[in-house]
Parts: C-alpha cells; structure tokens; sequence
C-alpha cells in the first residue's frame, strides 16, 4: 500500500499539516498499519515535488499546512477508480482503499466495492481455467493455485460482507457538491502499478 | 411463434438458448408489493455457462423460474430457444420443461417415495424413453456425480449432499438444452462441489447453456460470465463474454 495515496485521500477531505494526517490515516484505517511521522514527511515531499499537493504556509504553531492541487485530484480520482491489481499486490492496499472509501466524503464506496469484485472475479477465472489445464497429478502445483484461489475467494466474501454493513448502517455515500469523486477533474490517471491481465 | 415475431431481431440473438427482456416479475400488491425482477434483460447462448451472485431477496430464483417455465412475467418476454413461454399453457410449459431444461431446485424437490434411481429416472419415462432404458441412463448420471452406490436409497436414507447430488443427476439426464441450478453446491464440501462444477462445465463445453446462482465465488468462477443482481436488476457483469451482455442493455 502506497502511504501516497492514503495522504492523497485525506488532502481531499480537508487540508491539513504532517501530524494530523498521520493520525487521521490511523484513525481511518482502525490504526491496523501505524505510520512512522518520518515516512510521512518524505511522502508529502514528494508529492510537493510532483505537483500533486501544494503547501499553503504555516498554522499558527508554525506547521506547514498542505493542500490538494488539481493534478493530486486527478491522480486520486485515478487511484478510487482502477481495482486494485492482483500481480504484486501490496496485501493491505485493498483494507485500506475500503476504509478510506467509507471515511472519505465524495467517495461511492459501493461502487468501488463493485469494481472491486468485478476485477477479482475475473482474476478467480482465470485461476480456475489455469488450473482445469494443469498437470491433474502435479499436486504441489495445484495446492498452490487453489491457496490463490481460496484467497480469492475470500476476498469476495469479504466484499459482499462489506458491501452488506455499508447497506445495513446506511452509509452508503452519496456524491456531495465540492468533492471529486471520479469524474470532476477530467481525464483519470491510472495507478501504472495496476495493470491488466492478472494471469500468473 | 411470438408476439414479437413481425419485430426486427437482432442477428446475435439467433443461437440464443435463453432470452429475457425487459422482465418484470411483482408479487402481491399494494403495502406487500414486492418487485423481485425489475427489468432484467439478459441472453445466454448455447454453449454458455453464466453465473447469477446477489444478495439473498436479489431475485436469483425468481429468474430461474422464469427461465425453466415455472413461473410468468408480470411483463417482459423470457424465451427458451426462440419460444415465448409466457404465450404457452400450462401443459406446454411442462413439455418444454421435459424436454429442454433439467432444473436443479434451490430444496432439491426429490419425490419422497421414489428411490434415487426411479428419481432421477423419471423425467425421461415421462418423456417416452423406456422403463429399462431410462433405468441405465439414470445409473450413468448417478455415475456422474458419484452416488451410484445409492441408486436404491430413498430420499430419506440419503444426506443432504447426496440428496443435492442425485437432484443434480435429474436435472442432467438426457440431452437438455438449458440447465438451470440454483445454488447447487450448498449441501457440499468442496470437493464434491468441484465435481459438481466439472459436470456443469461438461455440459455446457457439450453445447447446453447453462445457468448457475451461486453464493461462492469459486463456483462462479467456472463460468464464462458472472452476472451480479441487485434488486431485481442486473447491476454489472464480469467475464470474457461481457461485452455483448453490455451491447444488450444499452438498447
Ligand atoms: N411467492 C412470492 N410471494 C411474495 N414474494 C416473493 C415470492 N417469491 C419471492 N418473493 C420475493 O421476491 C424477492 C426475490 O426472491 P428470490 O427467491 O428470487 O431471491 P433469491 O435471490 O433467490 O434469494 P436467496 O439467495 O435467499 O435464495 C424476495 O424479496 C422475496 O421475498
Ligand atoms: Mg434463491
């Protein structure tokens, strides 16, 4: 999971300086993955670096306050819209991109759910055709796949569950004025770690 | 044949083993109104294995009913090999179902006083097929999914899963075009699902179109395309074949 676009996602909300993001991504995300302050200077560094976010001057106290630039916005919008890829994937980006989905206003956490489970269908096919033409006696092999593919299907449920909870708590999240939620800024980037093809 | 019939169709529906459009399915009215299809317009053709997910209430079995002629729209067309079975009665519906669909119900359906073999048996006897001919063909299905062993049990001496089994050798036997299953790998463990699955599959690579609700990702991923209900609509679609289901609903 990229701290990036966990700061990107709070930018969006409110801005805000260094500290605070690192305890509202800890607050969003049940503080599951705790933060070190100095990777999240350096994060916000760069994103400075990049023209995603921009700093806006100092608080009272002295703290440098960032703000979201609309290129950030485009990338984030880039980040809620493209599934989280199965090659490679860092384990708890998809949590954390849930998480975030149901704390960040703007956001439609039922369709990033959706798209979610579309992507990792998709990905559990081409695991059960993977499988169908294997070797029938190379064991080994196909316990393997079937751990990526219990995994998988895992995932699914989980997704239903969520999807279930957001329903049954009704928070779902309706596009609010002011907010992007996908389409506002233009032409979405892609994560270029979120590639197609998921075959292994 | 249809009501429909003097309309323009377009090319890609012909092959179509199954065709709804525009289905609407409500029961009672007023306070208890309950729209369990909204609208669902989808088409399977033959060779074709299609997934139905959604929510428990989402409308999976209404839509199998519709499909296997056990039920009517309250508008809308659903038709099974270019026949339009809310235009048929009631005994043509029940030919229909014997002779093309093999069904496999949610609760199994298997007739207390008849053993599995004479279960499994039966659709074909109706059908005309002899008592000894259809006695072999039924062994050969019960062979299939691995519960020959019991051809002489009845329902009550069999468990669950091997009640769901032979429910499913019912549904298989003889040549059906379309075969419906409402979620039948809900008694299994999951070997014995993936045996299920390997049959469906079967029958489906053999040119029957196929149609499968399911709870479990892992058994919808046996097929070409997975269609997620939601309230009575079709809300998305996964699979390589997608792009004809998006084609047909954008007209
Ligand atoms: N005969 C009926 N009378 C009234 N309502 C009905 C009837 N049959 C179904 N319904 C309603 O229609 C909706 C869809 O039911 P359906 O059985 O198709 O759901 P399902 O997706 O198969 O659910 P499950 O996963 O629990 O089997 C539900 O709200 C159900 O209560
Ligand atoms: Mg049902």
């Amino acid at each position: 999971m990229s701290i990036k676009y966990g700061l990107l996602a709070l930018l969006s909300d409110a801005d805000a300086y260094g500290y605070q993001l690192r305890s509202r991504f800890e607050s969003a995300t049940g503080s599951v993955w705790p933060l070190n302050i100095g990777q999240v200077y350096t994060t916000l560094a760069r994103l400075d670096r990049d023209g995603l976010i921009e700093g806006i001057g100092t608080d009272g106290d002295g703290r440098a306050m960032y703000r979201l630039t609309n290129a950030g916005r485009t990338e984030l919008s880039g980040w809620w819209d493209t599934p989280v890829a199965h090659a490679d994937r860092p384990r708890d980006e998809l949590a954390i991109k849930i998480a975030l989905a149901i704390t960040t206003p703007g956001v439609d956490a039922t369709a990033i759910l959706q798209t979610q489970r579309r992507e990792t269908i998709r990905h559990l096919q081409d695991l059960t055709r993977v499988k169908r033409q294997s070797d029938p006696d190379d064991l080994s092999w196909r316990l393997v796949a079937e751990s990526l593919i219990f995994a998988a299907e895992a995932e699914v449920r989980w997704l239903d569950h969520c999807e279930a909870s957001l329903v049954r708590h009704g928070r779902t999240r309706k596009t609010k004025p002011g907010n992007t939620s996908g389409a506002a800024d233009g032409d979405s980037v892609k994560d270029p770690q979120a590639t197609e093809g998921t075959t292994r | 044949m249809s009501i429909e019939a003097g309309k323009h169709r377009p090319p890609e529906h012909t092959g179509q083993v199954l065709v709804l459009r525009d289905v609407v399915r409500v029961h009672g009215s007023g306070d208890a109104e309950v729209r369990a299809l909204d609208g669902l317009t989808i088409s399977i053709a033959a060779g074709e294995f299609v997934a139905v997910m959604g929510p428990s209430g989402s409308g999976k079995s209404t839509l199998l009913h519709l499909a296997g002629g056990l039920d009517t729209p309250t508008s809308g067309t659903v038709r099974v090999e270019g026949t339009d079975v809310g235009a048929l009665s009631v005994s043509g519906r029940a030919a229909l179902r014997r002779r093309h669909i093999g069904y496999v119900f949610q609760d199994f359906n298997l007739i207390p006083t008849l053993t599995a073999a004479e279960n499994v048996a039966l659709p074909r006897e109706l059908d005309g097929t002899g008592r000894k001919a259809a006695r072999t063909e039924a062994m050969a299905a019960l062979a299939e999914l691995e519960v020959q062993d019991l051809a002489d049990r009845f329902p009550d001496e069999m468990s669950g899963g091997q009640q769901q089994r032979t429910a499913i050798a019912r549904a298989i036997i003889g040549k059906r075009r379309l075969l419906l299953a409402d979620e039948p790998t809900g008694a299994l463990d999951s070997h014995t699902g993936e045996a299920v699955l390997e049959v469906l599959r079967g029958r489906a690579d053999a040119g029957s179109a196929v149609v499968l609700v399911t709870h479990d990702a892992r058994f919808a991923a046996w097929a070409d395309r997975v269609i997620f209900l939601r309230d009575g609509t079709v809300i998305d679609t996964a699979g390589v074949d997608s792009a004809e289901e998006l084609l047909a609903h954008s007209r």
